[in-house]
């Protein structure tokens, strides 16, 4: 560190010393907070990545103390590396938040917008930034773009017609696994993720593309249908694992294991262990444990206070202990003399069907009734 | 001490008069009142047999819809049991089989949907929540029970029956023919 200069760069009127080299994506994120521009396809554990997206342009009023001419044209802040007393406008740009919700307007040009039936409703990066940043309505009116139906393995189901083609499968597939099978084919408005001959995906790590597709494009099969994320429990745990840290966020309701991902930081990226590597879980943690009993449980995670997985979710213990029964001490003692088991009456969540133990979506055969 | 408003009013400890004493006149005068209250109109109806028109936004019983073709709405997305305050909606979703694409208007509908009649606070959340048209609160009683048992209302209670092999049933679940003041 002490060999390298600090560059002095003024984000939004901000001012930060990083070290030569950091994009300017990644200085606006050690500001944090809205300064931080936006992120499709960058991430910063994947190298090479970024630069396709577009959705982190900023405007660069200032080039540098040498050269102070802005630059001609918006900028992809995630490819631009920081020069001395350079100045970024983000937020404070009506050109870059015009530019950005024209962009949000291209990615979801054919985008199927099926939120409603999508596993990644609720964590979608798509959908944060159409939010956020993108317009109300479309001025696409032709027919969306859409696939063949492509099975690409036992765990993974792949959603062609949802992908935004950020390239973060294919850089997860080349640098954590040993062999890659899957890439992108044919070109332009054709190109689409595949696997090469149909073959299916068996690498140990291949399980990390679903954790880094920012859209609901790779979701995990396992999970399939069986639960909206916001009506899961976040928890940290972890378990001895022989091929990866092992450290994980398992999505419960009640003591049933819905759903093992790797534990993500702020910007919706893999977080990374003491010694700086970044926590890639191993499929057999991934779509394998899916008992409480294989794990060890160390608290509730924190999510942040503005996604709608913490809607209600309620604050303190609830998730680690079931809470005591507080009847008899009000009533002197005395049990209730009529008692209504919920589980009696209700076919939802019923205890003998293990949902969360399937390898596969629930099928209506997987549910009985006795009211039919 | 000076009064908030002008319409106080002094309790008046008179001692009464003969007139008063006697009390008959004043019953006199309240069987007046009464029997004057056999000519007016009566604000009652005799329910069930006579109904009260609902007002159109009444917000009453649930429904789940059908789409044109007679197949569930419903996609189990979640967002009336998100939108619910009193978290009176549970459900759990499944994906379509080949060959239930009659049934399912979607790819993933809802298997089990149950509505918690005692919970429910009839708000109408969950119907502005839903972005399939699939739930509505329609012009009808959640009806009385006797045990909490039958408050629990799955999708055999609230699935609205199919217009084409159930009109009767349909047209009870929609309301139609009852009175409304929007008519």
């Amino acid at each position: 560190m002490s060999e390298q200069p600090l560059f002095k760069v003024t984000i939004d009127n901000i001012t930060i010393e990083v070290p030569a080299g950091t994009t300017v994506l990644n200085a606006a994120r050690k500001i944090g907070g809205d300064v931080a521009p936006p992120a499709m396809c960058y991430y910063s554990k994947l190298q090479g990545s970024g630069g396709k997206c577009r959705t982190c342009l900023v405007e660069v009023s200032k080039g540098s103390d040498k050269d102070p001419r802005p630059m001609p044209k918006l900028v992809a802040s995630c490819r631009t590396n920081v020069m001395d007393g350079m100045e970024v406008k983000n937020i404070t740009s009506t050109k870059v938040i015009d530019t950005r919700a024209s962009i949000v307007e291209f990615l979801l040009i054919n985008h199927p917008l099926d939120c409603p039936v999508c596993d990644q409703a609720g964590e979608c990066h798509l959908q944060d930034l159409s939010y956020e940043h993108g317009k109300e309505g479309t001025r696409y009116e032709f027919q969306r773009r859409t696939f063949k139906k492509q099975a690409i393995g036992p765990y993974i189901q792949l959603h062609m017609t949802r992908c935004i083609l950020c390239y973060r499968c294919v850089f997860v597939a080349d640098q954590l696994t040993n062999k890659r099978e899957h890439g992108i084919l044919d070109r332009g408005d054709h190109s689409e993720i595949a696997t090469f001959i149909e073959k299916s995906l068996e690498n140990d790590f291949i399980g990390n593309v679903i954790d880094v597709c920012p859209v609901g494009a790779l979701t995990d099969k396992t999970f399939r249908f069986k639960n909206r994320v916001w009506f899961l429990k976040p928890l940290d745990a972890h378990r001895d694992c022989p091929t990866c840290s092992g450290k994980v966020t398992l999505w419960n309701r009640g003591d049933e294991v819905f759903r093992v991902t790797a534990r993500k930081d702020e910007w919706g990226e893999v977080e990374s262990l003491a010694d700086g590597k970044p926590a890639w879980i191993c499929n057999s943690c991934r779509f394998e444990k899916k008992k409480t009993s294989d794990w060890v449980i160390e608290g509730p995670r924190i999510i942040s206070r503005q996604s709608v997985i913490s809607q209600g979710h309620y604050a303190g213990k609830i998730g680690t202990h079931t809470p005591a029964e507080t009847f008899s001490a009000v009533h002197g003692g005395r049990q209730p003399k009529l008692l209504m088991d919920i589980h009696a009456v209700s076919e939802v969540n019923q205890t003998d069907i293990e949902l969360s133990l399937l390898e596969r979506p629930a099928h209506s055969t997987d549910f009985h009734s006795e009211k039919d | 001490m000076q009064a908030l408003t002008n319409r106080a009013k002094e309790v008046s400890r008179k001692p009464m008069t003969l007139l008063e004493k006697l009390y008959l006149p004043a019953i006199a005068k309240g069987m007046l009142i009464t029997f004057s209250h056999i000519f007016k109109k009566q604000p009652t109806v005799s329910y069930p047999e006579q109904k009260r028109p609902f007002s159109p936004v009444f917000r009453g019983l649930h429904v789940l819809n059908r789409d044109e073709e007679g197949r569930e709405r419903c996609t189990a997305c979640g967002l009336c049991a998100v939108a619910c305050p009193a978290e009176a909606i549970t459900m759990e979703a499944a994906e379509r089989l080949p060959g239930e694409e009659n049934l399912y208007r979607e790819e993933k509908y809802a298997a089990k949907y149950e509505i918690n009649m005692l919970r429910c606070i009839f708000c109408g959340l969950c119907e502005e929540a839903c972005p399939k048209d699939a739930i509505y609160l329609s012009e009808t009683f959640a009806p009385a029970n006797f045990t909490r048992k039958g408050f629990i209302y799955g999708k055999d209670a609230l699935l609205i029956p199919d217009a084409k092999t159930d009109p009767e049933g349909y047209a009870k679940a929609r309301g139609i023919g009852e009175p409304t003041t929007a008519d």
